[in-house]
């Protein structure tokens, strides 16, 4: 699979948070990089993230949280992709997230993190390499 | 994921062989014949394919999943192909048809997968077409495909359903706007949603003047509240004996062959455009003169 295929990922927003505002924008910054992007909302569990990730056979997952369950909720979507047989899948995250947290979530299989200030550019660069890797994987 | 892999996740009915199928169908990959060539053939004649059209904000994601809850009721297992546009600028989409139905999303008998039209005039219909076909042979008895009924290739799309139904509601502009886009030609059933809304009276008896007109059977018309599922299990008994009907009549194996054929055409002129474009570029052909004669000259010279 070369890059002449369209990117396919997953934005939701896992957990009781509603803040949605940074999820709509990373998938219109996505779609506007030329992605596809499934957007599921909010309020989802890991369970049905991953399931949507595997039927729609995306090529990676992204994942918001402003409500400060992200140590949680990051390494759960990433046990129910293994779960759900589909552990190949790479996820990025998003949020309010502190600096110690970041190593944390990196170390539980999180292949990056963005917080408020990252630049689009840098986010929209690491999907493709997520992206791309999957691919050649 | 090899080939073999693949098709024997398919046999096992894995949702991740049935994802990675549909991709590499929609990817144009060359392992699609094998993937196609595969499928059960009797569970793809006796599936039925809907076919969920509408404007915008008329409801069409939200009595899906009205739909998908009633027939899970049956313990029947259901496939869903929602359509979204692609960016023209792009090429980018937003697939949120997927919102509205997360209620269903770990139901394993639930298979849903999002489309972006990705700007190909027909070739879409082709991909829906081996999307439907890979999800009920992996023993979908049901298939829905929802798409905004808006543009030729979306109308395409829609004759790939044994049934379609044409959803709209209140407010979303007067009975001209039905009227106009021809939608109400290719509608086999006619759904007005948000029937618990300001205007819904008068929007079915402007479309029941409209499809009356000139018809000896005109179209029956169903009255929804998608988000409480009322009007939902009637719906459903409507479709149910247009279906028989349409199966003793031969009009379904009708649309069926019709369809074939249709998504055969699509894949030849996919072949032909980029050929035929870089052929009408090399000539260099005078500004002045009718293009239709060009064309032909152009096309005996093949």
């Amino acid at each position: 699979m070369g890059t002449k295929h369209k990117h396919r990922v997953l934005i939701g927003k896992p957990g009781l948070d509603g803040h949605d505002r940074g999820a709509k924008f990373i998938a219109q910054a996505l779609r506007d990089a030329g992605f596809e992007v499934v957007y599921t909302g909010i309020r989802r569990s890991p369970e049905e993230i991953a399931a949507a990730a595997v039927q729609e056979d995306v090529a990676a997952v992204g994942l918001s949280s402003l409500s400060g369950a992200h140590m949680r909720l990051f390494p759960a979507v990433v046990e129910a992709l293994k779960q759900a047989g589909a552990p190949d899948i790479p996820v990025l995250g998003g949020g309010v997230i502190p600096e110690e947290d970041i190593i944390a979530l990196k170390a539980a299989g999180i292949v990056e993190i963005f917080t408020p200030g990252t630049p689009i550019d840098i986010i929209i660069s690491a999907y493709h390499d997520a992206c791309d890797k999957k691919s050649a994987g | 994921m090899t080939i073999d892999r693949l098709l024997e996740g398919l046999r096992q009915r894995d949702p991740r062989a049935i994802g990675r199928a549909i991709s590499l169908v929609e990817n144009g990959d060359e392992s699609a014949e094998i993937i196609l060539s595969s499928l059960d053939e009797n569970l793809i004649s006796e599936a039925t394919i809907l076919g969920i059209t509408g404007p915008p904000g008329a409801g069409k994601s939200t009595l899906t999943n009205g739909i998908i809850s009633r027939l899970r009721l049956d313990r029947k297992r259901i496939g869903i192909i929602a359509i979204d546009p692609s960016s023209p600028i792009s090429g980018g989409a937003i697939l949120g048809d997927r919102i509205r139905m997360m209620q269903h999303a770990t139901d394993q008998d639930v298979v849903m997968r999002s489309m972006a039209t990705r700007g190909r005039l027909g070739g879409l219909c082709a991909t829906a077409g081996a999307a439907v076909r890979i999800m009920a042979s992996c023993g979908c008895s049901t298939i829905i495909i929802e798409t905004v009924g808006v543009g030729q290739s979306e109308m395409d799309i829609i004759r790939l359903a044994d049934i379609t139904f044409l959803v709209l509601a209140p407010g979303l502009g007067d009975d001209i706007q039905a009227m106009k886009a021809g939608l109400l030609e290719v509608a086999d059933l006619l759904v007005v949603n948000k029937a618990d809304c300001k205007g819904a009276d008068i929007l079915a008896m402007d479309l029941e003047a409209v499809t009356r007109k000139g018809s000896a059977k005109p179209t029956q018309i169903s009255m929804t509240v998608a988000t409480e599922g009322k009007g939902i299990a009637e719906l459903l008994d409507r479709i149910d004996k247009l279906d028989i009907e349409h199966r003793d009549s031969g009009e379904r194996q009708k649309r069926r062959r019709g369809a074939h054929d249709q998504e055969v055409l699509d894949w030849c002129l996919e072949i032909l455009r980029p050929k035929l474009l870089a052929d009408i570029t090399k000539r260099k052909l005078p500004l002045l003169g009718d293009p239709r004669r060009k064309a032909k000259q152009i096309l005996e010279e093949q």
